[in-house]
């Protein structure tokens, strides 16, 4: 077996043989011409030829790639429109005597090397689109035909770099992947490889002659190519080809569609997020927004308290990628089991009732003003929500309100823009569920954490492993505890969502509506999974 | 919009003159940028689009692709002839709308 390493374009795999492709060699007649006169008339010839090719090419790519990437080759005819250009070729064949296809050879090269020198590596990848032109140009001045996509095979096509027009005429459903010695991820081998979906590794320098005809398997995740993998590997790549594979046949059935039931009841399926990373899940699982962005990451991934700039900058990165949709940032969940040296936070017998969550942020009232006054700031870019774990009294949410407050006049003089920010508790205590009533005059919703309110109600360790048999995830007090929640939200006009594990539980999807929960929470790629059940509920028949 | 400038006869040589900050994340690139000069080109006028100190005639698409007009970048637009009003106003909004 041989691995290829590059840069890889996309998340996916493929599997397949290798074709080499080989560029086409022009040979250019370097004789000088008595009459430039018929030379011309070829190079007038060629170029309205290769414009109308190029707008068929649009139209095709357009079918078979979508305009984004077809747009392409709007620009390649319009750059035969090109005075400038065209003049250049047409002063070679007058005043140096040369063919027309000499002519076109220099002129393209010229213009190629005006982009190449030019510093923004997008204007830089536009020399390839000139060259393109020019060879489609040659090709039609010298007669060749195109030998790409000939054989029908599918095939890993293997090149030192590939041009768009040749790109293009590949027959896309024979093509599996795109392995290039050359080209970035401006170049039309990444561009289309994104729009066709298929992955593509680009800066792969061990490419090699003899891979031809072998068997391969690009593995996008990892940015490598395996020449003559092992069993093995090939077994485990497969599969995780065939999950990737039925992800996005449920994406492609799902996406941006509504989270109604047959019936015609519509709630919110947003996602739970750990930090910036997660943003591109959210995006590419279509969640309708963010149940539950945990800042713990700005606290664990640091050595120091985090300032409030660091955490800033954290939140309105994801809140301003995100936008509009809606954010919930929950304040700091540190304790418990997630403890960080800096805090210096006493060893305690019993840290699952201990100090932990809010209790450490109302006592440590300027550590929890720096996260509110960054929060407070991001939410002048998008959409932000906050809400505040572990409550257990009404005391403790106005607590939270007022420094909520302090904090926005304080931002307010000082001349930072801030806006507005829904505010909801945690719904993790049985303290909390039975207090809802109250507590929902407070706040405008709530989000039950199904985890910790299961814990805390069937008094059990989550972490304990010995306490298995005892442990029941769809334990009846824990469901008539949500239901109590979301009645009690409903009374006061509060919307009520789970943002727990159990909100992913497809088993339980239809108990929930039936609840009349207006949000569920979940990891991103459940999100569609989640909807897809959704979509097979009908409420109007009476429940199993 | 503004109009001014005065030529050696001392009569008022009309010119039209706006500028336009690029709001486009890929700066004025391939197909746009092909568009904007097919806009420009309806004109009789000379459209002439400069960054910094390099201009260029807004109806050559390589040599405006040359100036590499970027996100955030802001560009002066001229436009003088007989359809100067109906130009400039065109090619204002296109790149209002397009960038």
């Amino acid at each position: 077996m041989q691995v290829g390493t590059g840069t890889s374009v996309l998340n996916r795999i493929a599997i397949g043989k290798i074709r080499i492709f080989h560029q086409k060699e022009y040979k250019i007649n370097e004789e000088f011409v008595e009459d430039p006169i018929p030379e011309l008339d070829r190079f007038e010839k060629a170029r309205v030829k290769v414009q109308e090719d190029q707008r068929i090419l649009y139209d095709k790519a357009v079918a078979s790639a979508g305009e984004e990437s077809a747009a392409i080759f709007e620009f390649h005819a319009d750059m035969l429109d090109d005075d400038d250009l065209i003049d250049s070729c047409k002063t070679i064949i007058v005043e140096q005597k040369h063919t027309a296809e000499y002519a076109v050879k220099q002129g393209f090269a010229n213009t190629a090397q005006m982009f190449r020198d030019m510093d923004d590596p997008y204007f830089q990848a536009r020399s390839a689109d000139v060259i393109d032109v020019g060879n489609a140009m040659l090709d039609e001045l010298l007669g060749f035909g195109s030998d790409i996509g000939s054989k029908d095979e599918p095939c890993i096509l293997v090149a030192e770099d590939l041009a768009p027009s040749e790109t293009v005429k590949l027959d896309k459903s024979l093509l599996l992947g795109m392995v290039t010695r050359e080209g970035s991820s401006n170049s039309h081998t990444a561009i289309l490889a994104r729009s066709m979906n298929v992955p593509a590794l680009i800066q792969c320098k061990q490419i090699d002659e003899s891979w031809d005809g072998k068997m391969a398997i690009i593995d996008g995740y990892n940015a490598c190519i395996y020449v003559d993998p092992t069993e093995d590997l090939l077994k485990s790549l497969k599969e995780k080809q065939n999950e990737d594979i039925r992800k996005e046949a449920l994406l492609q059935e799902l996406r941006g569609k509504k989270n109604t039931t047959i019936d015609g009841k519509t709630i919110k399926v947003y996602a739970n997020i750990g930090g910036p990373s997660d943003v591109g899940a959210v995006k590419a699982n279509d969640a309708e927004g963010v149940g539950l962005f945990r800042s713990e990451f700005v606290y664990l991934n640091s050595t120091s308290d985090p300032t409030e700039e660091q955490q800033f900058q954290a939140y309105k990165r994801v809140v301003e990628t995100l936008a509009p949709k809606l954010v919930i940032i929950r304040t700091c969940d540190i304790g418990a089991d997630k403890t960080v040296d800096y805090m210096n936070l006493a060893k305690e017998e019993n840290p699952a009732l201990g100090y932990r969550a809010i209790r450490i942020s109302l006592t440590r009232k300027d550590f929890f003003k720096r996260q509110l006054r960054a929060i407070l700031r991001a939410s002048a870019f998008g959409n932000v929500g906050v809400m505040f774990p572990m409550i257990i009294s009404v005391r403790e949410v106005r607590e939270c309100k007022e420094l909520m407050n302090e904090c926005r006049r304080e931002l307010e003089n000082e001349g930072q823009k801030v806006g507005h920010v829904e505010i909801g508790i945690m719904i993790e205590t049985p303290a909390a569920v039975l207090c809802a009533d109250e507590l929902a005059e407070e706040v405008e919703f709530f989000s039950l954490g199904t985890n910790d309110l299961t814990q805390y109600t069937c008094a059990i360790d989550r972490q304990n492993a010995m306490l298995e048999p005892f442990s029941d995830t769809h334990h009846p007090a824990v469901l008539k505890e949500i239901k109590m929640t979301i009645e009690a939200g409903h009374r006061h006009g509060c919307w009520v969502g789970i943002c727990g594990e159990l909100g992913a539980d497809l088993t339980l999807t239809e108990t929930f509506l039936r609840m009349g929960v207006d949000e569920l929470s979940v990891n991103a790629k459940s999100v569609l999974p989640l909807r897809k059940q959704i979509r097979s509920i009908d409420l109007s028949k009476s429940a199993e | 919009m503004q109009s001014g400038k005065v030529n050696q006869k001392g009569k008022e040589k009309i010119m039209k003159e706006f500028t336009f900050t690029v709001q486009d994340p890929m700066g004025i690139h391939a197909r746009p940028a092909g568009l904007l000069v097919k806009e420009a080109k309806k004109f009789e006028s000379a459209v002439t689009i400069a960054k910094g100190d390099k201009s260029t005639d807004m109806k050559k698409l390589l040599a405006l692709m040359g100036l590499g007009i970027k996100q955030g970048e802001t560009v002066t637009v001229t436009v003088e002839g007989a359809d100067e009003d109906a130009a400039a106003e065109a090619v204002e909004k296109f790149l209002k709308e397009n960038f």
